[in-house]
């Protein structure tokens, strides 16, 4: 039930700042705070579950919570929500960049401030929602339910060309979003049709057998609407338009959390349910995903556009993403959950930077900035951290992830692995080129402008302190992580009736790093499993009445 | 005819009773108030008096109609989207400088025909409230009669559905001279029993296909719908999009749901085609509209070739998935039709887009309610429209429809381009230097119109969170057709 109130809170929280924002003098203070109050109390039920969590009291693996109610019965559709670290991990920092976001725009957002902070609210619930979905239904359902707010943020809320971008948005995600039910609905009735229970239910749905065509149109059409969150480089040209124009909650919002769910969804889904065509299709992933490291950084030198270029190389990063998963390692899955958490976290202060800037100086045109670094040098302080962040300097987050995710690859695949690694080179590039023209260089503009009010370093510190933290000392993330991500490759490589194979050891630690790692491809390896728990035999307990 | 037989055929007695009372009641007191209290009242006793016949249902009376729980859920849809549109035509009616009683009693006639259409189970009784229904709305599209656009659509609509009558009614005459009966059950059997068909036959099946598809403004038959949803009165507009073409698929499914279409390969491919033309007709000729009646009129084209993917879908699924969807499209339809309606001053119907701009600062709850309308036309979550978009999905893919499925999902997302630019309109702020001066009216919402609004947008978000209740209520009708 706690995790039901997780997503209702600021669905709750969304619909009272819409209220209070409508009261016209201190109507706005009243919504963001209202917001605030709600993420809080969103981080109190998430510390609540933290400290009374018991080892595995969900039914199903790693999840260590889990709550269920029918919601349409006769089609098998039922309200599954499941918690394991994964989901912890990511519902986490979906709070986390709430706060941020809300904080983040505080001076920002003047007009209609309760409708924004409403958006703001569902759009975060339908991410929450996402990230705890375990009924195909319903993680559509709030897949298609979190872009509707997003699609309001930017068409009401951004800079100059919001309608255009706005719509953009809309339609390539709307596009991707259908796809993906045709493909849950075709898994959907090759179940029901082998089982006769129609179900949506995840765990009913793993292990499915189909034909290998099948299971490949199924797989593409859920990589395609995946790839097109993440996105991935033929599909990306939405991504620049959204990030430029939206707000600067907005593009944290976007680049945080919303590419993430492509993310997600290509762990949970997209290889657990088709193991084999994921598996067969992964050196095409993986080669788009290294078109899209290098392709993106590509894009991001050749902007004046300051936001449009760190929009672009959230394309490059996605592309390490991708090439993790498609890797599908216990190596890769680590680093790609720290590239989530890490580049949410580094582009998220780097769009809130630009934010900052385009509130005091009204552009975003870096020809016009220069020598800022004399004027605003608390601010510029912060860039240095986030542009290094960004290149993926030891030390902070994004390196732990890029290491790891590269480390993971060339056990899969060393060429794609090379090939990924040049982009480190370039976004070195790019990193110092930012810092270059915009702190240092000619002054091309005299511009007086203040540096960072309390409440924005306060942002910035704990966004600091966040990025260096994964940097130095990424174990808890990755022991969180850990259980849930050898969950998913044990489903996939061998079905949910086989045995339980026990985590091979690759934490992060000193020894692990100078040995070689244990042997863990290898569905063999230690026979005395205990045995999971037989999935498919625990049918939904509602009847089935339709029967197509 | 027995006793139970009557008490089955209750709500279509009463409907039918119900212009006559009114028309006798304008006859002694003329008066606006007391006509449309009378058509509220009479349609909530016509409601009410559903789940009575239900007790008595299935039941086959005459020859010409059948009373199963598939004719009184379509019959309890008309009712309600009736009074709906009772309730925005009394504002409606208001404002305009006419006699205004008698729009109650061609209201309530149309009603009739709609229901005898949903019952009927023989071409009699099939073209006799098709008839009924088409002559009510000649008149009511052409009910102010001192606007040159209602007469000019009035006009149109006459032509038109008087001509694909004749294409029905060739095709009938065929059907009978080939088979030698007009039960559609005799039909069904006959149809089997042809094996090969013979061209006389297929050009009866083409021919009615044709006056179903004028009646249902599919592609390529829709020519009529956007000039006649842009004179006709708001209400009224509404009416056509929702009942008038709702029963007609009702009908429509009926018909063809004992034969079994996928034998009849031409059939199935007539159908494929005209799905698809109407989806790309509909959503790419809306990109280019101004006019928001217009809008909605090429949406609802393209709905209705959403609605036929469903029809060629086999399996139980089918009906479900026609039922839901046409729920869900008779409150986005009624809703959005019905903030056109309260918007329109004496004048003019609220159509230019233009002048919606900027009414979210000013009406925030007619915005509202229009936003939410228009995203479930979309099939955007949390409203009834994502439930029956996907449901029309689900029942495409469970008969492994993909080409018809992909063409829908790319409609889908031409059709959220204009739906969003609606909406995006009425978010975005006034130029500046332009004032709040425009051409909707400036009057408060009535009250019933208010009510009206509310509840059908409670409706809608209610059917796409919890649409399970309706689910069981469609699947109770099912059986009456199989």
């Amino acid at each position: 039930m706690i995790l039901l109130w997780l997503i209702i809170v600021p669905f709750a929280g969304g619909v009272a700042a819409w209220i209070l924002g409508l009261r016209g003098r201190g109507g706005g203070s009243a919504a963001r705070w209202a917001s605030i109050a709600a993420l809080a109390v969103d981080l109190a039920l998430l510390a609540a579950i933290l400290a009374g969590r018991s080892a595995a009291a969900g039914r199903h693996g790693d999840f260590f919570l889990e709550a269920r109610a029918g919601w349409v019965p006769q089609l098998g559709i039922s309200i599954h929500l499941g918690m394991d670290g994964l989901s912890l991990l990511l519902v986490f920092l979906t709070v986390f960049m709430g706060i941020v976001s809300v904080v983040a725009s505080w001076t920002e957002i003047t007009e209609r401030a309760g409708f924004f902070h409403f958006n703001l609210l569902w759009c975060l619930a339908g991410v929450i929602g996402v990230f705890l979905s375990m009924d195909l239904f319903l993680f559509y359902f709030f897949w298609e339910m979190m872009l509707v707010p997003m699609y309001f943020l930017i068409a009401i809320w951004g800079h100059e060309r919001r309608t255009y971008a706005a719509i953009k948005f809309f339609i390539f995600t709307q596009l991707g979003g259908l796809l993906m039910l045709m493909a849950i609905l075709g898994l959907y009735f090759i179940h029901g049709s082998q089982t006769g229970a129609y179900t949506f239910d995840y765990f009913d749905l793993i292990g499915t057998r189909m034909s290998s065509a099948a299971a490949f149109w199924l797989m593409l059409g859920f990589f395609v609407s995946f790839a097109v969150k993440l996105p991935a480089v033929p599909v990306h040209s939405w991504l620049p338009d959204a990030h430029t124009e939206a707000p600067t909650a907005g593009s944290v919002i976007l680049a945080g959390l919303l590419l993430k769910t492509g993310a997600y969804g290509m762990l949970r889904f997209m290889v657990p349910l088709f193991p084999d065509a994921s598996q067969r299709f992964a050196p095409v992933g993986m080669a788009v995903g290294i078109i899209g490291i290098l392709y993106g950084a590509v894009l991001a030198f050749g902007q004046t556009d300051l936001k449009r270029l760190i929009a672009d190389t959230s394309i490059s990063h996605m592309g390490f993403i991708l090439v993790g998963i498609f890797a599908w390692n216990g190596l890769a899955l680590q680093g790609v959950t720290m590239q989530i958490i890490s580049h949410a976290i580094s582009t998220g202060m780097l769009f809130i930077l630009v934010g900052a800037l385009q509130e005091r100086i009204h552009t975003r045109d870096m020809d016009l900035m220069g020598r800022l670094w004399e004027k605003v040098p608390v601010m510029g302080g912060v860039a240095m951290v986030f542009a290094l962040a960004s290149l993926g300097l030891p030390g902070l987050g994004n390196f732990v992830a890029e290491f790891l995710i590269l480390l993971g690859a060339f056990r899969a695949n060393p060429a794609a692995s090379a090939a990924a690694s040049l982009g480190l080179i370039v976004s070195t590039v790019y990193a110092l080129w930012i810092m270059q023209r915009v702190f240092h260089g000619d002054e091309r503009t005299r511009w007086t402008l203040p540096d960072m009010s309390v409440r924005e370093k306060g942002v910035a510190a704990a966004m600091i302190v966040a990025i260096v933290w994964l940097g130095l000392y990424p174990q808890p993330v990755i022991n969180e992580a850990a259980p849930a991500l050898d969950g998913l490759r044990r489903i996939s490589i061998s079905g949910p009736q086989a045995v339980k194979i026990p985590a091979p050891d690759f934490r992060l630690t000193a020894a692990a790093k100078a040995v070689p790692l244990p042997a863990e491809e290898d569905p063999a390896f230690d026979k005395k499993a205990r045995v999971v728990p037989d999935i498919s035999s625990q049918k939904s307990g509602e009847g089935v009445n339709e029967r197509p | 005819m027995s006793g139970p037989d009557f008490l089955a055929l209750l709500p279509l007695v009463l409907v039918s009773a119900m212009p006559v009372v009114v028309m006798l009641a304008i006859a002694f007191f003329r008066d606006h108030v007391l006509a449309a209290a009378l058509t509220l009242l009479g349609l909530l006793v016509c409601f009410a008096s559903l789940p009575f016949a239900a007790s008595y249902a299935p039941r086959h009376i005459t020859p010409l109609l059948i009373i199963d729980n598939y004719a009184l859920f379509y019959m309890g849809l008309i009712f309600a989207a009736t009074f709906a549109v009772a309730v925005l035509s009394y504002s409606y009616l208001g404002m305009l400088r006419v006699r205004r009683e008698e729009f109650y009693v061609l209201l309530l006639l149309a009603a009739a025909g709609s229901s005898v259409l949903v019952a009927s189970a023989h071409f009699a009784s099939f073209f006799l409230g098709l008839e009924t229904l088409s002559v009510s709305l000649y008149a009511l599209v052409s009910y102010p009669s001192s606007r040159e656009k209602a007469i000019e659509a009035g006009v149109k609509y006459l032509v038109l559905a008087a001509v694909s009558s004749a294409f029905l009614l060739f095709g009938m005459a065929l059907v009978y001279g080939q088979l030698g009966t007009m039960e559609f059950s005799g039909i069904a059997e006959g149809a089997a029993g042809l094996r090969a068909a013979s061209p006389a036959f297929l050009g009866a099946i083409a021919l009615i296909v044709v006056g179903f598809g004028f009646k249902l403004a599919v592609a390529p038959f829709h020519m009529w719908t956007p000039d006649v949803y842009e004179g006709a009165p708001a209400p009224v507009s509404a009416f056509v999009a929702t009942v008038s073409k709702g029963a007609v698929f009702a009908l429509f499914l009926r018909y063809f749901a004992r034969v079994d279409i996928h034998q009849m390969g031409s059939l199935v491919l007539a159908a494929t085609v005209i799905s698809i033309a109407s989806m790309f007709t509909g959503n790419l000729l809306a990109l280019l509209q101004q006019n928001v009646k217009r809008i909605l009129a090429y949406s609802s084209i393209a709905h209705l070739g959403y609605l036929v993917v469903a029809f060629l879908a086999s399996g139980a699924l089918r009906v479900t998935a026609v039922s839901y969807y046409l729920v869900s499209y008779f409150i986005a339809m009624l809703g959005a039709f019905g903030v056109v309606s309260v918007l329109s001053g004496r004048e003019g119907d609220a159509v230019d887009l233009d002048a919606y701009r900027g009414l979210s600062s000013r009406r925030p709850f007619i915005t509202g309610v229009f936003s939410a309308m228009l995203f479930s036309l979309a099939g955007i979550p949390l409203t009834a429209g994502f439930i029956g978009k996907f449901y029309v999905i689900a029942a495409g893919a469970g008969s492994a429809l993909w080409l018809l499925i992909s063409m829908l999902v790319v409609n889908s997302a031409i059709g959220v381009y204009y739906y969003i630019r609606v909406i995006i309109t009425m978010y975005s702020a006034r130029a500046e230097g332009e004032t709040a001066e425009t051409a909707l009216s400036k009057g408060a919402v009535s009250l019933g119109g208010g009510l009206l609004l509310a509840a059908l947008t409670l409706g809608l978000v209610w059917l796409g969170v919890y649409p399970s209740p309706l689910v069981s209520l469609i699947q109770k009708t099912i059986q009456g057709l199989r």
